[in-house]
């Protein structure tokens, strides 16, 4: 349903930008006017702001336009390498697969694609790592991977890093980035938005903190699961988040969303949300979090090991 | 009289042939009953043919017949003394979702449903049995009183899909969804969850969170929409037929991959020709797992709702030598159907039911 959130590129990308930038930061109506095709690998078009950016200059601040701080979408990788300490990553269940058990049309072949294209068996990364020093248990959607839509490996994946999250007595950080439940595993897809949200059910009973951050963009059964229920909710500015997409809606019952509506700071506004973080950020301020929650509990319980 | 659906069309020219010779022996006292059993056994063989090998896209139609009964049909053969509480004590009292109190044969229960008008003034204020936020958040209000006292929960599904507009983005659809899986998923009163119609995405998953989710016989649960699947698939909504299939959502497929528990049998027809036995039919399956349920204890309760969700998904694992594959599905689950012939999407219930009655005894 929300597969209009990811856009096949309406622009080609510049064949030196590594595989997972090749899908259009599509954002908002004004960007979508100014996707231009560049001659050249060394340069990025700022589809906000049209600025003609170095390619080396926008990975060095995040991928976050220098001129008007529009945040690119990026990969699950580049995620991690931007919020954790390099002390290393310790990824767990990398050895689960898709396998296609409705017999969808066309599905095996998407996955191969997906795979081939983002060098990663599945749309989430999990696992466990250090932030300013910090031990956490992380997971993220990877866009990049048919459009970071939930299915049978993505829910497992969510729901055994917040299992093992409780045994270890770990915090718990989400990054989404989905256009939702993903059509091709049908109604075992939807039943993966009510286990990982068991999953979590299970950390708060057991006063672990959950902190969910929604990066561009963030809809659908991710939404209306894992998504929405985190502590603290944090988004990238801009980003957008919603139940429906606006295409969908448009379709569905004519309304044309009002600019702006979706987006962070939309949901800010809206009382869903409770920070909106810049990237350059985000690390500082999840750290800054975490440590709230290992001092000065009542809960011995709280206190990470 | 029923409003045909296209492929019952066959049926109708036989039973205006039975009638009018009903009519015509009547008045000319000629008897005709010969000929008039030789019709209706014709009838009879005809309508067991349709409704025995219904596809994918045929059960979705009766899912949506107009006349399929709504929650508020079955209440009268369901319970004694329905009280209908309302409101989410937030915002507004959403009609999508119907809820209250009510006894099931005399226990009392907490029942949460959704809810689609029988006409067009009902349904615009029913919004069609699409739930806004306030909604799912008076079910989720509901909900927590059953856990309070410790009534068990029964919840009715049928809807298109929840809200899809602007007022309920800016009130948090997917936050009040997400509400009600956390909350059922940890609730330690027994949950009973029936798909009766349309099983539509997330906005019926909210409800849908059972340690028993039964379905009607012509129910079907997906997480998209037969037509929104076809535009995406084959950017042609008209396809919506193929996507059904494809979608592998009808109350067989659930069975199968672990999702449903039981079917619940509907008459000859779907449930708009007998609202009343498929109302009975229900209420003796709904009995026999309530009163399973009853006996069990909070905690037990609780752990079993638990590792049943846990076990939906279908993976494999990549080992050294080759791999294995887990999660409830056609390997671990009493897989009573052949797996369906993707060049014919639906599935002959006639042949399987037996199979499924047998394997869940
Ligand atoms: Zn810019």
């Amino acid at each position: 349903m929300f597969k209009d959130i990811f856009r096949k590129p309406k622009y080609v990308t510049l064949n030196s930008v590594p595989a997972p930038h090749r899908l259009p930061a599509e954002h908002g109506q004004e960007g979508a006017q100014l996707r231009k095709e560049l001659p050249d690998g060394l340069w990025v078009k700022c589809p906000k702001c049209g600025e003609v950016l170095f390619n080396k200059d926008l990975e060095k601040n995040g991928r976050v336009c220098t001129t008007c701080r529009y945040h690119f979408r990026i990969s699950a990788r580049e995620r991690l390498a931007l919020i954790a300490d390099e002390a290393g990553f310790e990824e767990w269940d990398a050895e689960l697969r898709t396998v296609d058990p409705l017999e969808f049309p066309g599905y095996s072949e998407k996955i191969d694609g997906a795979q081939a294209k983002t060098h990663l068996p599945e749309g989430v990364l999990t696992g466990r790592a250090l932030i300013e020093g910090l031990p956490v248990v992380l997971a993220f959607n990877e866009g990049f991977f048919m459009m970071g839509s939930m299915g049978s490996v993505v829910g497992e994946r969510i729901s055994r890093a917040v299992e093992r999250a409780i045994a270890l007595r770990l915090p718990v950080i989400i990054f989404s980035t989905s256009g939702g439940a993903r059509m091709q595993e049908g109604i075992l897809s939807l039943y993966q938005m009510a286990k990982t949200c068991a999953a979590l059910a299970r950390l708060a009973e057991a006063r672990l903190l959950y902190i969910s951050v929604l990066t561009d963009p963030t809809f659908g059964g991710v939404t209306a699961s894992y998504a929405s229920v985190g502590d603290i909710m944090i988004a990238e500015p801009g980003a957008l988040i919603g139940f429906t997409g606006p295409r969908v809606i448009k379709q569905t019952i004519r309304q044309e969303l009002p600019r702006g509506a979706q987006t962070a700071e939309f949901n800010q506004d809206h009382g869903q949300i409770d920070l909106v973080v810049e990237r350059s950020r985000m690390r500082a301020v999840l750290a800054n979090l975490l440590r709230y929650h290992q001092e000065g509990a009542i809960y011995d319980s709280t206190v990470g090991v | 009289m029923t409003q045909l659906l296209e492929f019952e069309k066959p049926l109708l020219e036989l039973e205006q042939k039975i009638t009018e010779l009903r009519k015509f022996s009547a008045e000319k006292g000629i008897d005709l009953s010969t000929e008039i059993q030789t019709l209706e056994h014709k009838s009879n063989v005809l309508k067991r043919r349709i409704y025995g090998q219904l596809d994918a896209w045929q059960k979705v139609q009766i899912a949506r017949h107009p006349e399929r009964p709504n929650f508020y049909e079955y209440i009268p053969w369901l319970f004694e003394d329905f009280i209908e509480l309302r409101g989410d004590r937030l915002y507004a009292d959403d009609r999508a979702i119907v809820g209250g109190l009510a006894r099931f044969k005399g226990v009392p229960v907490t029942v949460v449903a959704h809810c689609k008008g029988k006409d067009t003034k009902e349904n615009l204020q029913r919004n069609f049995g699409m739930p806004h936020p306030e909604g799912y958040r008076k079910a989720l209000r509901l909900m927590e009183q059953a856990e309070k006292f410790g009534r068990p929960i029964l919840t009715f599904i049928d809807t298109p899909g929840a809200a899809c507009d602007l007022a309920a983005e800016e009130r948090g659809q997917g936050e009040a969804i997400a509400r009600c899986l956390l909350m059922m998923s940890e609730a330690k009163v027994p949950i009973v969850a029936t798909v009766l119609g349309e099983g539509g995405s997330g906005g019926a998953l909210a409800l849908g969170v059972g340690n028993v989710v039964l379905m009607l016989e012509y129910a079907f649960y997906s997480v998209i929409s037969p037509e929104s699947c076809a535009s995406i698939l084959w950017k042609d909504s008209t396809k919506a037929r193929e996507a059904a299939g494809a979608l592998k959502f009808t109350a067989v497929d659930c069975l199968k991959y672990g999702v449903a528990d039981e079917i619940v049998r509907e008459p000859l027809g779907g449930a708009h020709r007998d609202p009343r036995r498929t109302a009975e039919e229900l209420a003796k399956i709904l009995a026999k797992h309530l009163f399973r349920l009853r006996a069990e204890s909070p905690e037990a309760l609780r752990q079993e709702r638990y590792e049943k969700l846990r076990a939906i998904g279908v993976f494999r694992t990549e080992v050294e030598n080759g791999s294995r594959e887990s999660g409830a599905g056609p390997a671990s689950r009493a897989d009573p159907v052949n797996p369906a012939n993707p060049a014919d999407p639906g599935q002959a219930d006639e042949k399987t039911e037996i199979s499924l009655d047998e394997a869940l005894e």
